[in-house]
Formats: structure tokens, sequence, C-alpha cells
């Protein structure tokens, strides 16, 4: 037997093995601290899954989330509506309507939403005879009515930016483009415009969305049992902290699935400009 | 009108100095969260752009966590956490009382744990904007890793994340109020009081609006001119 060619039978030397430093076991044991913090919560959950604080509250748990995805939804359907003619007389070259509209959103930009609603909710009751007289004040009187409406403001006077900020990103040639074409400008705008606008546009709206859901907790301090209301009330009956607990699960599922929808979906509509 | 400047003045027919010790713990709160916040942001950048898979997994896991949960949740989970978590413990140790956490100190570390998960973002983008070239420039003239990273590095990383910083101290501003719904006599918590006692709640929530507007003001001026002075190094082209 001829023995092979040593020098091309041999297979190539195995990688060095990597070495222990001292960022690699920091990294391994910040990575068990998370491997075995989340086992215990997994333990946590299951075994409380049959508790009686489940069976009492789970159900309110699942109204709270129908409460938040409707005030979420409403504020940002809403502050979608709005935000498009402010973020038309933001940028106008006429002064009337440029700067209140920079007015507009410099305050509720500036502002903390917690205030806000605060200001609305039991501002309202300073005007209530002339409410009343608008007859207005039912709308006002209802805490959810309240939140939502100054959550609509507040997503409107973002999203005017994030509209602003993609309509002037867009290359004045497609304007110019569409003039040549012969088409009007309200045509331009919507046809040739926004689509190319929303494009850009749609990380900032993903972003706004999760910012709404997440400031959507703070509707829970004006009595309004969403998922954070729910879970203050429930705590405050119990005083067991396994209320947050699932509160907090809840929130990350939604803020996450949500993530990756939106990541998907900008995948899919930007496709094209993958090479 | 007379009645409202009443209401707003200092002294005892007045609102006006216990708004503006409101406004004290909301800067005090604000000005101790972030030096804790840009710390703990730095380190855990550091962590998401390491080589080692193990380490970018823990602090993107941080990361996750912190963004995803509505502050106000955060804001809870310390406070009654923390506060059970050491009754526990005390119990453990055989010893039962009643333990209540300082407002401010669940509020501070509650606003920390959002703003480094925020911060290591703008940080981490901008160590993507120094090129390598000037790590590689810093080890050729005989640095060390270690003065490379203050001497060459950091200075440069400063003036890169200080716009995005600068949103963020914005935001954390406007996030302490929150931490007047666990009790904190920050400036919403007084000015609610003062609305309930005088039922002007529009007056006082809009004088709080106004502060915390006039507070921005004054932060976006010192940022600018913080950016001026990050930037005194660039030519003028």
């Amino acid at each position: 037997m001829i023995a092979a060619n040593p020098a091309t039978s041999k297979a190539p030397p195995p990688p060095p093995a990597r070495k222990w430093t001292n960022t690699r076991i920091l990294g391994h044991v910040l990575m068990a601290l998370w491997i075995v913090a989340g086992a215990y919560l997994l333990f946590y959950l299951v075994s409380n899954i049959q508790s009686p604080f489940v069976q009492k509250y789970g159900m309110k748990y699942v109204e709270g989330f129908g409460v938040t995805v409707q005030i979420v939804s409403l504020s940002l359907l809403i502050g979608a509506a709005l935000s498009v003619p402010i973020a038309f007389a933001r940028s106008s070259k006429w002064k009337v309507f440029a700067a209140p509209a920079y007015g507009y959103v410099y305050f509720f930009r500036g502002t903390p939403l917690l205030a806000q609603t605060f200001l609305i909710y039991y501002g309202a009751g300073t005007f209530r005879p002339f409410l009343s007289d608008v007859g207005l004040w039912w709308f006002f009187r209802d805490a959810f009515n309240c939140a939502v409406f100054a959550f609509a403001l507040n997503t409107s006077a973002y999203q005017a930016e994030i509209l602003r900020g993609a309509v002037q990103n867009i290359a004045k040639g497609q304007w110019e483009g569409a003039e040549a074409l012969g088409l009007r400008r309200p045509v331009t705008f919507f046809k040739v415009i926004l689509p190319q606008a929303l494009m850009v546009a749609l990380r900032p709206y993903g972003n706004e969305i999760i910012l709404m859901i997440k400031g959507s907790a703070i509707a829970s301090i004006v009595t309004i049992y969403d998922v954070m209301g729910e879970t203050r009330r429930a705590y405050s009956r119990t005083y067991d902290f396994q209320a947050y607990i699932w509160a907090a699960v809840l929130y990350l599922m939604i803020v996450e699935t949500l993530r990756r929808i939106w990541d998907k979906l900008e995948a899919r509509l930007t496709r094209h400009l993958k090479r | 009108m007379n009645e409202a400047l009443t209401l707003i003045s200092f002294g005892p027919d007045g609102w006006g100095d216990e708004i503006a010790q409101g406004v004290g713990i909301t800067i005090s709160l604000a000005l101790a969260t972030l030096p804790f916040g840009l710390i703990l942001g730095f380190l855990i950048a550091l962590a998401k752009k390491s080589e080692e898979p193990s380490l970018r997994n823990a602090a993107n896991i941080y990361t996750t966590i912190f963004r995803g949960l509505p502050e106000l949740l955060t804001l809870f989970l310390v406070y009654y956490g923390a506060q059970i978590g050491i009754q526990e413990g005390l119990k453990f140790l055989g010893v039962e009382t009643y333990v209540e956490i300082n407002s401010f100190v669940a509020g501070m570390v509650a606003l920390a744990l959002v703003f480094s998960s925020y911060a290591s973002e703008a940080f981490l983008s901008a160590f993507r904007g120094i090129p390598q070239g000037q790590y590689e420039g810093g080890y050729a003239l005989g640095l060390t890793h270690k003065k490379t990273m203050g001497l060459v590095i950091l200075p440069q990383l400063i003036r890169l994340a200080l716009p995005a910083l600068g949103n963020l101290w914005l935001i954390l501003l406007k996030e302490t109020a929150l931490v007047s719904v666990i009790g904190l006599s920050d400036l919403v918590r007084q000015s609610g009081i003062a609305a309930r006692v005088t039922k002007e709640p529009f007056l006082f929530f809009g004088i709080a609006c106004l502060i915390y507007l006039v507070l921005a003001m004054i932060s976006s001026a010192g940022l600018s001119r913080v950016e001026a002075w990050s930037k005194r190094g660039e030519v003028n082209r």
C-alpha cells in the first residue's frame, strides 16, 4: 500500500480554541444570569397559572388588553388624520400657518404626556359651563374620551414631524417631474410624493406606535382600566406582586410582536430597493 | 386675572413656592439620573460592540426589556419590587418589618434603567461613526488600548453621540413627571395638589406644562452650546 500523500490527505488544522478572556467570562456570567432569571420567571408564571390570582383577574387582563388596543388605535388614527394639516401648515411659506403649527408641535413634544392628560382631563372641569353650553360636556366628562383626546393631540404633533420630515426628504426632481407631466399638485402629492414619503416614514411610524402603546399606560392614572389600570387595581386588592409581572410579560409580548411584524412589513415594502 | 396672579404668587396665599419646590425636585431627579444612565449606557454600548457573542446577547436582552416596557410599569416594578424584595430578604433573616422605598431613589433607578438602554443605542451608533483607522492610529503611536479609548475615541464619541443624547435628556426631563404617581412631590404632583385645593386645574396644569416647556427651552439652548463646544476642533469649511 502506498501511503496517501500526507500533504493532501490531512484535514485542515482545527481553528485555535478561543481563549477564556475576561470579556468572554463576563459575557457567559451575564448570560447565565439572564437564563437563570428567565427560567425562574417561566417557572414562576407556570406555577401560578392555576393560582386564585390568575383565576380571578386573568379575564380582567384580557379586558384591559382590549381597552389598551382601543385607546392606542383610536388615538393613532385620529392623530394621523390631524397630523396631515399640521404638517402642511408647518411647512407652509406663510407665517400665519407656519407659526401656530410650530407652536402646537413644540408644545406637545416639549411637555410630558402625563401633564397633557391631566390638563385635559381635570382642566376640562374649569370650562364646564362653557362646554355644557356648546354641548360638549358629555365628551369631556368621560375619562376614556379625555385620554384618547390627549393622546391623539400628542401623537398628531409627533406624526406631523415624521410626515414633514419624510415629505421634505423627497427630491425636488420628483415634484418637477410630475409637473412636467402635467399633474396637478394634489395629484402629485398623493400619487407621487406620499407613497415615497411613507416608505421613509415607515420606521419612525413604527417607533411612534410603540411609543403610543407604552404611553397609553398613563391612561391608568386617570381611572381607565387598560392593562396597566387592571394591573394596578389587582395589585391594590391583593398586594400580590405577580400582578406587575404578568403586565410586564404582556407589554413585552405586545411590543416585541409589533416590532417583528413591522420589520417584516418594512422588508416587504422596500423589497425593490434591495439588490 | 388678578385672582389667578394671587394663586400663583409666592407666599401664604399663593402656590408659587410649592410649585418652585416641585420644579427643584423635577430638575434634581433628572440631573441625579443622568450620570448613572450615561455610564450604564456607555458600558452597555461597549458590550454590544464587543466581539464576544454572549456579551452582545446579554446586552441586547437588557435593552429589549427596558425599551419594551412602559416607563410607568418599570417604575412600579422597581418601586414595589424592591420593597417586596427587601421585605422578603429581611424575613429570610428573621426580621419582619414594613419597608418603604424612597420614591426619589426608586424613580432614579427606574429612569436610569430606561435611559441607559436608549443611551446605549446612541453610543453604539456613535461608535459606528468612528473609523477603524482611529483605533489603528492610536495603537501605531504606541498607546495602550485604554489610552486609545480615553484620548482618541472618547472625545470623538462624545461629539457624535451628543445630538442623540440631547434628545434623550429632553425625554428624561419629561419622564420624571411619572414619578409623581408614586408620591414624589415633583412639579406635576405639586400642581395637582394646588389644582385640587384651589379648584383651578386648568390654570395649574397649564402652568406645569409651561414650566416643562421653559425647562426644555433652557436645555436646548444649553445643549446647542455644548454641541458647539464639542465641535470647536472641527475645521470651518
